[in-house]
């Protein structure tokens, strides 16, 4: 019986393929909408999670300037105020576990006929802990570097595959500002930042290199900022409260007047950047739930008008002894194999858009099998949702009225 | 006692309109034997086919009894309807009614997907009953591939095909020619003659009448009487 139902429906189909096929074009495109956004919102989700996870944990930066006045920005870093000082007295906070000061610059770096323009950093082998940052190969300059002002650089990934190719950077010698430096490592990649800069696009020199040899008349003796990592989660108040206290102290801040300094707190930073990534994943779904709905509202019209062409059909059937479901189900399952085989093409059509997304417009993209198997479910709930008011119309007909019909 | 399949008594149908209630079928008494074949006469308008819809479980009656097989129709609900028409009615219209998507083998199973019945054995049926009616070679065909005549004799084998007590036929050979109506006619009393099944069929045309063995005429809604036809003699000329 279902069978010979299910062959007739597919008759009915093949009979009216033009109309089949728009009513289907309906859940196609609300289909694929629906498996795309979901792919391109969980990817976005995804890539926000490892530039977190890339930036470090429970950070603080401390920049030079005041924040706010009246809730706009004042400039921060425009007055070099932090001092190398600033740094090693925030280290010795109980909340604090690490710091790292920062002087930086752009700058030209050469290697042989190659030459690469990038972000010059200049901090203490600190960093490495403080950004959870790696080495590739070689190894980090370290504290006597520092006091001794050398010439060495670590290099990041973007850096060495422009400057050395395949080449080894590792003990290799480059040129910054016309200077030689010699390289003696290589960081691991870290890929973007929440921003969407390049990380591995940097340079590091130990802070008193870039202080007096590189950027000199910039920075005299000051740093542009203090990255600050506090011992744990729940540190991060009592972390930014001793802070201030210390760094106006520092600073012979008096008690009316306003900070020279700004903190951030990159932990409430990364945890809004994944809320709005979630936010928007969301709402990416929910407008593509929306065009899954029009779809649904097509299948109920184009079942409607179905149901009406043929009350003469329906007036036989029931002439010849078919019962009340007989009709329910004949029509509910045309509406639900248009619905089925128009989310079938969806899926498809959704799959290969997220792979144009990725592989042509380089998103980062995220199928779940759960996103397919939902969107696919929630199609034939559709179909059947759509389809029974028209069933029921055609299944609650008196055979004698539809059998007069004209 | 004779065994009657139909039992009506003062059956009465009015219709709503806007003009108001309009009275069509105005005490009909009228009982059917097993194995009698009737044709019903009257001028057009005068509830003909009103009647036979209501003897088809087609529509209900406003008023009056009717016994079908000996059970009270009005005591039936709609899904019950539903099964004695598929099990004990056969139905032919004068627009044959078949579906034109399905081919012809399909449109004479109908009846026995309804009635449940696997499908090796409804097409193994549908078979005989095509055979039966002279059309073995059509089976794969569309309703629109073939004659009028020939659509009319795949109705016959659909309302034959779940092997009914009755069979209802309003005007049958209404759009047919005078030879086609003819054959159709013949296949109506033999399967009257031999196989014992009840008719009851509507038509306009008194030679068409003179195949059945009796006549009920009706005019404006009422039995006006009922005459025998002299069929045995019809056939000799
Ligand atoms: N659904 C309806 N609503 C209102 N009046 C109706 C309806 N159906 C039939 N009638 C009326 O009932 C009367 C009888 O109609 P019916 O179809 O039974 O006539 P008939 O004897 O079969 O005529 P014909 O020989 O032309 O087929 C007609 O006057 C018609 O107008
Ligand atoms: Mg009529």
């Amino acid at each position: 019986m279902i069978w010979s139902m299910l062959h007739e429906a597919l008759e009915a189909m093949i009979a009216n393929r033009m109309r089949s096929f728009l009513t289907m074009l309906g859940m196609m495109i609300g289909v694929g909408a629906v498996i795309i956004m979901s792919a391109i919102g969980a990817g976005a989700q995804e890539a926000v999670k490892q530039s977190i996870a890339s930036m470090g944990s429970n950070l603080f930066i401390v920049l030079s300037g005041s924040t706010t006045s009246g809730g706009a920005r004042m400039g921060s870093g425009a007055t070099p105020t932090l001092t190398i000082g600033d740094a090693e007295a925030i280290a010795e906070l109980p909340s604090i576990a690490e710091v790292a000061p920062i002087a930086s610059g752009m700058a030209q770096v050469i290697y042989g006929s190659n030459n690469w323009s990038t972000t010059i950093m200049g901090s203490t082998p600190n960093i490495l802990t403080v950004r959870n940052w790696t080495m590739e190969s070689g190894y980090s300059f370290t504290d006597a570097d520092v006091r001794g002002a050398t010439r060495v650089a670590l290099i990041g990934k973007t850096v060495a595959e422009n400057l050395f190719g395949d080449e080894n950077p590792v003990g290799k010698m480059i040129r910054i500002k016309q200077s030689p430096y010699q390289v003696v490592g290589v960081l691991a990649l870290k890929g973007q930042s929440l921003d969407g800069r390049d990380q591995d696009d940097t340079i590091i020199v130990p802070v008193t290199t870039a202080q007096h040899k590189l950027f000199g008349s910039q920075f005299q003796g000051t740093v542009r900022l203090i990255m600050a990592q506090a011992v744990s989660a729940d540190q991060m108040n009592e972390a930014e409260n001793q802070m201030t206290e210390l760094l106006r102290q520092r600073h012979h801040i008096r008690d009316n007047k306003e900070n020279d300094f700004s903190i951030r707190n990159l932990a409430a930073m990364a945890a809004s950047a994944a809320d709005t990534a979630k936010v928007m994943s969301l709402m990416l779904g929910a407008i593509a739930s929306i065009s899954l709905l029009v779809g649904g509202i097509g299948i109920m019209n184009i079942m409607l008008v179905s149901v009406t062409e043929r009350t003469r059909e329906i007036g036989i059937r029931v002439a010849i002894g078919a019962h009340e479901r007989d009709i329910l189900l004949q029509f509910l399952l045309e509406a639900l194999m248009i619905s089925i085989f128009g989310s079938m093409i969806g899926i498809l059509l959704g799959v290969g858009g997220a792979f144009i997304a990725e592989n042509f417009l380089s998103m980062s993209v995220i199928f779940t099998s759960q996103s397919i198997l939902t969107a696919f479910g929630v199609a034939a709930t559709i179909g059947i949702f759509f389809g029974f008011y028209p069933a029921r119309k055609a299944a609650k007909m008196e055979p004698i009225d539809a059998l007069r019909f004209q | 006692m004779t065994h009657f399949v139909i039992n009506i008594k003062n059956l009465t149908k009015n219709y709503e309109t806007v003009a108001g209630v309009v009275p069509v079928l105005k005490g009909i008494d009228l009982s059917v034997s097993s194995g009698e074949f009737l044709a019903i006469m009257g001028a057009s308008g005068s509830g003909k086919s009103t009647l036979m819809n209501i003897l088809g479980c087609l529509d209900t009656p406003s008023g009056g009894i009717y016994e079908l097989n000996g059970t009270d129709i009005q005591s039936l609900d709609k899904n019950s309807l539903a099964s004695f028409r598929n099990s004990m009615i056969g139905f032919i219209f004068q627009g044959f009614n078949l579906l034109p998507r399905m081919s012809i083998i399909d449109n004479i199973a109908l009846p026995l997907v309804y009635a449940g019945i696997p499908k090796e054995e409804r097409i193994e049926r549908a078979r005989i009953m095509l055979e039966k009616v002279g059309l073995g070679l059509y089976g794969s065909y569309r309703p629109n591939q073939i004659s009028g005549g020939q659509q009319q004799r795949v109705a016959i084998a659909r309302a034959l095909i779940n092997r009914p007590k009755l069979i209802l036929a309003d005007e049958p050979t209404g759009n047919l020619d005078t030879k086609t109506s003819e054959e159709i006619m013949t296949l109506f009393s033999d399967l009257n003659t031999q196989e014992g099944i009840t008719i009851i069929l509507i038509t306009h045309e008194n030679n068409i009448a003179q195949y059945a063995q009796s006549i009920v005429h009706i005019h404006d809604g009422k039995i006006d009487f009922r005459e025998p036809t002299n069929r045995m003699e019809e056939r000799i000329k």
